[in-house]
């Protein structure tokens, strides 16, 4: 087989690792990339392909059907968040948030809100951490109901996906009861919550936790002991305990190889050491490991927000915002009739929030893994840096090691069990 | 009030390294080490296989620059210990005037490859010894510069009319090559002009 035969300048050009200068024609870079082996073959895999859960694009090397390299090329949905987070107040970037991983768009907005209050010294009350507890663990379960509906149809099972989306409808109605929007929920607000849940909330809620262990209980006994499932995922796809480590994945990533690293209980926030809930703890580090712990944790999820709604019955009526005039805004009914709080309403909305000279990095137990949210303020109302640190992308940079010597169909099965979101790859 | 104590790994990094290691400063709660840039990946290598640091997790690695054009651009290490449960800040300033360099720590923790290449695509950082340096999120043809620098105005360098310009022109399949394109079984095959203009990433003549 020829050369690469098309080839062009790379306006800034790469450098390997001796320094040089290198292009990269056919997306393969490394320096062996001009010599295919003559009876290896090419394929390329999106970016437009439903099987890469968004707009990946794999170039695969195949000898055979076994993969001899794979890799991954992102950045088609590339927005620029970090970039806009610079031009907006604090509170402005929660929008953002939503549409970075926007499988788990609450989780998103309580992230950015508890690493704006770190920067700022400030706890927020008791019924608002409750509240954004709800909130993290509602975004796990939908989180995780794509991706096990997705997998299942990846692998050729189209069943459980309707069971799941079922409940995943239901989620979505309480967020939209609470918030306005299915989506794009931008939920929270520095010091507090957008809004208080409406009245009735709790109690769908309730009986969402009663159904939903029904239907996952449906769904471990069609995947669990499954043939094709087992076949499928047992023994694929594995990475072991140090390569896992080392190559910073998080989340259920991790866990499936054994190390009991999760946020939540490593590095509590919002009274996380307080609820009662088990970290499940893969072995093999294989994509039915993954499975096996993502399954667990929506039972888990289902856990925390049982204990949740105990509480929050015992803070009915509890201020859902900090009482800290510098991030709240006065009552609209006081901003429209009494002068001193419409200037203060007028000042906040109009300058933002300043935070004090100073970093702060908040990391929390996102679907994904741990989503980072760094920030430097400089004192103005504008964060310096805005850094997002994006569990999937560094979960995705592990998948050419773990597609090595797999065959062509593992690729969309591990590929699958990564669990990625191309909205917080690219960003 | 005091000032709440910083890390034990800043004691330990001065006992170790000396004046290499800057200043230190807690913000926030979290302790932030600079650390000079010449050692600074001996100090990271340290830090991750000294048994009583064991700072065995990359969490992150990013760049801040500031708005004051004066001051320099700094390369933020997140490092996490999983078995003692803590985490360290290690910062590495970079002079604005001189080549943006700073050692690769893909040898230390193999999760530093993609965000030390964003960091490269982003703020034009070079990585010695990264073994695959390129863009990640921007194209390989991305000629406006580096988007997260302080002097790239947020719609990019080029206006609009330009951007727009530029990508019609563009040539999609200048980007692959026919081998890429699932033409490679015939490739010798097809005539020699036919191949020429491929090669070139012409289009073809829609009649």
């Amino acid at each position: 087989m020829s050369t690469r035969t098309v080839e062009f300048e790379l306006a800034t050009p790469g450098l390997d690792a001796a320094g040089r200068d290198i292009r990269v024609p056919l997306g393969v870079a490394g320096p062996d990339a001009d010599e295919l082996a003559p009876e290896h073959m090419l394929i390329n895999i999106g970016p437009q392909h439903p099987a890469t859960h968004g707009v990946l694009r794999l170039v695969i090397e195949l000898d055979g059907e076994t993969v001899k390299r794979c890799i991954p090329h992102v950045g088609y949905l590339h927005s620029g968040f970090e970039k806009l987070g610079e031009y907006r107040h604090y509170n402005q970037i929660v929008p953002l948030t939503d549409r970075t991983d926007y499988l788990s768009p609450m989780a998103n907005n309580v992230c950015l809100a508890l690493a704006a209050e770190k920067l700022m010294g400030i706890t927020v009350t008791e019924r608002c951490q409750v509240l954004r507890v709800i909130a993290c663990e509602m975004s796990r379960i939908i989180s995780h109901i794509v991706w096990l509906g997705t997998t299942g149809i990846d692998i050729g099972a189209f069943t459980p996906v309707l069971w799941l989306f079922h409940q995943r409808e239901k989620i979505y109605d309480l967020q939209e009861a609470w918030t306005g929007a299915r989506l794009t929920t931008s939920l929270t607000r520095v010091g507090g919550m957008m809004a208080d849940i409406p009245d009735g909330w709790e109690e769908r809620l309730r009986n969402f936790c009663r159904a939903f262990p029904k239907v996952l209980n449906e769904v471990d006994t069609m995947f669990t002991r499954n043939a094709i499932w087992c076949g499928r995922n047992q023994g694929v796809g594995v990475i072991s305990r140090a390569a896992a480590v080392n190559g910073s994945l998080s989340g259920p990533m991790l866990r499936s190889t054994g190390v009991d690293y999760d946020v939540r209980k490593d590095r509590p926030y919002l009274g996380y050491e307080t609820y009662d809930f088990d970290v499940p703890v893969g072995e093999f580090g294989d994509n039915y490991d993954r499975y096996l712990v993502r399954l667990e944790e929506m039972f888990q999820s289902t856990r925390i927000l049982e204990q949740a709604l105990d509480r929050l019955a015992g803070l009915r009526g509890a201020p859902v915002n900090v009482d800290d005039p510098r991030v709240i805004l006065p009552p609209k009914s006081r901003a429209m009739s009494d002068m001193e709080s419409m200037i203060h309403h007028f000042k906040q909305v109009m300058e933002g929030i300043r935070p004090p000279v100073g970093e702060a990095y908040m990391g929390i137990e996102n679907p994904k893994g741990e989503l980072g949210y760094y920030f430097v303020s400089d004192g103005s109302a504008k964060p310096v840096r805005w850094r997002i640190r994006p569990p999937s992308f560094l979960n995705l940079s592990a998948l050419p090691q773990m597609c090595e010597g797999a065959l062509l169909s593992d690729v969309i099965a591990i590929n699958a069990s990564v669990d990625i979101v191309m909205g917080e790859i690219d960003r | 009030m005091t000032a709440p104590a910083p890390s034990p790994s800043v004691a330990a990094l001065r006992a170790r390294f000396g004046d290499s290691v800057v200043r230190h400063r807690v913000s926030c709660g979290d302790t932030i080490v600079w650390v000079a840039r010449d050692r600074a990946h001996d100090i990271l290598a340290w830090l991750r296989d000294d048994p009583g640091q064991a700072f065995d997790y990359l969490t992150d690695v990013t760049a801040v620059e500031y708005r004051d054009a004066e001051l320099p651009l700094e390369v933020v290490y997140q490092l996490r210990s999983l078995a003692r449960h803590a985490d360290l800040r290690v910062k590495v300033e970079l002079d604005k005037a001189a080549p943006l360099e700073v050692d690769s720590v893909c040898d230390l923790w193999t999760g530093a490859n993609w965000v030390e290449r964003e960091v490269f695509d982003m703020f034009g950082v070079t990585f010695r010894g990264h073994p695959d340096l390129r863009r990640i999120l921007m194209w390989d043809t991305y000629a406006e510069g580096f988007p997260l620098r302080k002097d790239f105005p947020l719609r990019g360098h080029f206006s609009r009319s330009e951007q727009t310009r530029q990508a019609l022109a563009a040539n999609p399949e200048s980007h692959y090559s026919p081998e890429e394109l699932s033409l490679a079984e015939t490739y010798h095959e097809i005539p020699d002009d036919m191949r020429e203009r491929l090669s070139r990433g012409e289009h073809g003549e829609v009649a």
